[in-house]
C-alpha cells in the first residue's frame, strides 16, 4: 500500500459493521500513533472490495445478525483477512466481530460458520447482556482493568486455543465469568464500540504488537484517565 | 360521537385539567391515557369530521409540526400536540383538548405512524427522515421504513409530502399513489448506505443519489430550499424569514409550506405565519443571563447533532451530555458524531458524561474546557451570545436551572 515505515490501519466493512461509533476505535489509533510521531494510514474497506493483506492492525466492529452473517462469508470468501492474521498482523475484534473471528456462531436463529482465526463459538443467552461492563485483564498482557459497556444477546465458549481477556468483575462478557479472548495478537472483546476510548493501554498494546516496540513514549491521558475512573467506579464493586 | 366517547373525551378533558392543577405536568398525556381506556376508539372518533396532518420523522418533527400548524392556521382553527406528546394518548388528549376544529397538525412518533394513520384517517402525512436514534440500531432504520411502506399501501387515498434526499423515505413513499417530494437536505448518511430495496450501495453526488443495484433513486423535488428562501412547484422563490435558526430549519419551513399547500394554503399566506414562530417547545429559545443570551438547542441523537452544529453560531458553546434512561445509557455514539465544525469556536463541556465527551473531543482535535454547572459556564463566556447544546436530560436540566417555564 505504502512505505514500510508507515502503519496501516484497516477498517473492516464499516458499511455491515459499524452499529455504535465503531469508527471511535480506528481514529484513537491512529492518534495514539501520531502522537509518537508514527505515520499512518488508514483505510475503511467496504464489503464489496477486496480485503488487502497487507496491513498492520485491522479493526472489525459490531453489527446486527444480517450484517454479521454477510461479513463473515465475503471474509471467508475473499480471503485477505486469513492472510494478513498468518503474516502477523494485529487484531481488534469487536462484539459482532469477535464472534465471527471464531468456528461458528448464531444469527437469526441459524448457526453460521465463523474465520475460525480464534478457537472459539458463540451461541444464544437466555437474556441481553446490557450495562457496563469491568474485567481485570490476563496478567501476561501487563494491562490495567478492562472497562466497557456491553450490548449482546450472544454467549461465547472459549476453547483451549485461545485465553480469556480478561475475569468478569461486573457485568457478563463471554459467561459472566469471562470476557474476550485473545490468542498471539488477536483481541476480541465484547466492550462495544469505541472500546479504546476508555483503554487506551489496549490501543498501545496493538501498536506495539505492530511495531514491534517494547514500550512507547507516554502521553498525556489525563481524561482517559478519569473517565476510566468514573467508569471503573460505576461498574460497582 | 357515541356516548362513550363523549364520556371518555369529558373525562380526559377534566384529567388533564387536575393533572395541570396538581402541578404534575402540563396534561398531555394523562388525559389521553384515562380516554383511552374508557374508549379504546376515542382516537378514531375525535380524529372524525377533521382534516388531518400527521408529521413524523427521526429529526424535526416538533418544529414541523409547529410551522405547519401555523401555516395552516391561516385557514381556521388547528388542534395540535404542542407539547411533544407525539404518542396516540398525545394525539388523543391534543385533540379532547382542542374540542372541534376544522384541521389538526400532529407530530406523530414513528413507532406509532401505521397505528395513528388508522385511527386518524389523515388527509396528509409528511415524512420528514429516518435515522439512528440513541436506542436504535441501524437495521431498525430499514425496518421502520419497511413499516411506513406497508402503513401506506394500506391507505392509497393519504396524500404523502415526503423527503426525496432520504433514501429511506424516498422507499418507504415511493409506492404511495399521491406523493410531494420535498428537498431538504440530509447531513446523516451513515444509516442510507445500504439500499432498503436491493441491498446494493448507494452513491451520492452533488445532492443526487442512486441504487447501484436497482431503479431507485432521488426523485425530483417540487419542493426545495434556496439560498435563504424555498422554491414552490410552480418555480416561484419565496423569501422565508424565520427567528429559528438554521439551513435545517428552512427545510422545516419547505415542508410546511408543502403540507399546508395540500389544504389549498398558498406560500404567500403562509410565510408570515412561520416567521412568528419563535421557539418550540423550549427548543431555539434564547434568554438572558448576566448579559449572555443564551440559546438553548437540543441535539437527541447523532443526526440532529450535527444539526445544530450548523444551526449555532460561531459563538461560545456549551456542550452538554448526559446517558440517563430516556437518553440511553451508552455513549459511544459520541464517534457517529464529527465534532470537528466546532474548532474555532470556545467550547465549554458539562454534563453527566463531560469525561466521555473529553476524550471524544481529544479524538476529534476540538480544544474544550470543562465546567461543573450552568453557572460556571456563564461566568467563562464574555457577554453576547451562547449556544448550549444538550442532548435530552442534560436539555432539561439546563432549562431548570434557567428556572423557565415554557
Amino acid at each position: 500500500m505504502s512505505s514500510e515505515s508507515t502503519l496501516r490501519i484497516v477498517w473492516i466493512y464499516p458499511d455491515l459493521l459499524s452499529t455504535y461509533g465503531d469508527r471511535g476505535n480506528m481514529l484513537i489509533l491512529a492518534r495514539r500513533a501520531a502522537m509518537r510521531n508514527i505515520p499512518v494510514e488508514a483505510y475503511e474497506i467496504r464489503s464489496d472490495q477486496p480485503m488487502p493483506s497487507s496491513a498492520d492492525i485491522y479493526l472489525i466492529g459490531g453489527g446486527e445478525d444480517g450484517p454479521q452473517a454477510l461479513a463473515a462469508q465475503r471474509l471467508i470468501a475473499d480471503g485477505g483477512l486469513h492472510r494478513a492474521v498468518n503474516q502477523g498482523a494485529a487484531v481488534l475484534a469487536i462484539c459482532a466481530g469477535y464472534q465471527l473471528f471464531g468456528h461458528s456462531f448464531f444469527a437469526k436463529g441459524t448457526k453460521c460458520p465463523g474465520l475460525g482465526l480464534l478457537d472459539l463459538h458463540s451461541d444464544r443467552g437466555e437474556t441481553r447482556a446490557v450495562g457496563e461492563l469491568r474485567g481485570d485483564i490476563d496478567p501476561r498482557l501487563g494491562l490495567p482493568p478492562l472497562t466497557g459497556f456491553e450490548n449482546h444477546g450472544g454467549r461465547t465458549h472459549l476453547g483451549p486455543g485461545v485465553s480469556p481477556l480478561a475475569r468478569v468483575t461486573a457485568g457478563i462478557g463471554n459467561d459472566s465469568q469471562t470476557e474476550g479472548a485473545w490468542h498471539g495478537k488477536i483481541l476480541g472483546s465484547y466492550s462495544h464500540g469505541p472500546a479504546l476510548a476508555r483503554n487506551p493501554a489496549i490501543a498501545d498494546l496493538l501498536l506495539r504488537w505492530a511495531i514491534g516496540a517494547d514500550s512507547l513514549a507516554p502521553v498525556d491521558d489525563t481524561w482517559a484517565d478519569r473517565l476510566r475512573g468514573e467508569r471503573l467506579a460505576a461498574a460497582g464493586a | 360521537m357515541p356516548l362513550r366517547a363523549k364520556v371518555a373525551t369529558s373525562v380526559s378533558k377534566t384529567a388533564a385539567a387536575l393533572s395541570r392543577a396538581a402541578g404534575r405536568g402540563d396534561g398531555s398525556v394523562i388525559g389521553g391515557w384515562i380516554g383511552l381506556k374508557i374508549d379504546p376508539e376515542l382516537l378514531n372518533h375525535l380524529a372524525g369530521g377533521r382534516a388531518i396532518a400527521l408529521i413524523s420523522g427521526t429529526n424535526g418533527k416538533t418544529t414541523t409540526t409547529r410551522l405547519a400548524t401555523a401555516a395552516l392556521e391561516v385557514m381556521g382553527r388547528v388542534a395540535t400536540n404542542s407539547f411533544g406528546a407525539n404518542m396516540p394518548t398525545g394525539h388523543t388528549s391534543a385533540l379532547a383538548k382542542a374540542g372541534s376544529t376544522p384541521f389538526a397538525v400532529l407530530e406523530v412518533d414513528e413507532h406509532y405512524l401505521a397505528r395513528v394513520i388508522d385511527a386518524t384517517e389523515p388527509r396528509v402525512v409528511a415524512l420528514l427522515n429516518l435515522s439512528r436514534d440513541q436506542l436504535d440500531r441501524a437495521k431498525e432504520v430499514s425496518m421502520m421504513a419497511q413499516m411506513w411502506r406497508e402503513a401506506l399501501a394500506n391507505h392509497p387515498d393519504v396524500r404523502v409530502v415526503a423527503n426525496a434526499d432520504d433514501p429511506m423515505v424516498v422507499w418507504a413513499a415511493e409506492g404511495s399513489g399521491h406523493v410531494t417530494w420535498f428537498s431538504a437536505g440530509q447531513r446523516w448518511h451513515d444509516d442510507s448506505f445500504v439500499c432498503p430495496q436491493s441491498g446494493h450501495p448507494i452513491e451520492r453526488a452533488n445532492g443526487d443519489w442512486w441504487c447501484t443495484g436497482c431503479p431507485l433513486r432521488r426523485p425530483q423535488a417540487q419542493w426545495r430550499v434556496e439560498d435563504e428562501g424555498v422554491v414552490d412547484p410552480r418555480g416561484d422563490w419565496h423569501l422565508v424569514k424565520l427567528q429559528l435558526p438554521g439551513t435545517v430549519n428552512l427545510g422545516n419551513a419547505a415542508t410546511a409550506l408543502a403540507v399546508a399547500a395540500e389544504f389549498g394554503v398558498r406560500p404567500i399566506e403562509a410565510l408570515p405565519r412561520l416567521t412568528n414562530v419563535a421557539s418550540v417547545a423550549g427548543r431555539y429559545a434564547q434568554v438572558d443571563r448576566d448579559g449572555r443570551n443564551v440559546r438553548l438547542l437540543l441535539a437527541k441523537n447523532p443526526a440532529s447533532w450535527l444539526e445544530a452544529f450548523d444551526m449555532a453560531e460561531q459563538a461560545p458553546t456549551l456542550l452538554s451530555v448526559n446517558a440517563r434512561d430516556p437518553d440511553g445509557l451508552d455513549t459511544s455514539w459520541l464517534y457517529d458524531v464529527d465534532f470537528s465544525p466546532l474548532r474555532d469556536r470556545p467550547v465549554l463541556i458539562t454534563g453527566d458524561r463531560a469525561y466521555d465527551l473529553a476524550v471524544r473531543l481529544e479524538v476529534n482535535g476540538v480544544p474544550f474546557r470543562h465546567v461543573r454547572t450552568f453557572d460556571e459556564a456563564i461566568q467563562l463566556v464574555p457577554a453576547g451570545r451562547l449556544e448550549v447544546i444538550a442532548n435530552y436530560t442534560a436539555f432539561q436540566d439546563i432549562r431548570a436551572e434557567l428556572d423557565r417555564v415554557l
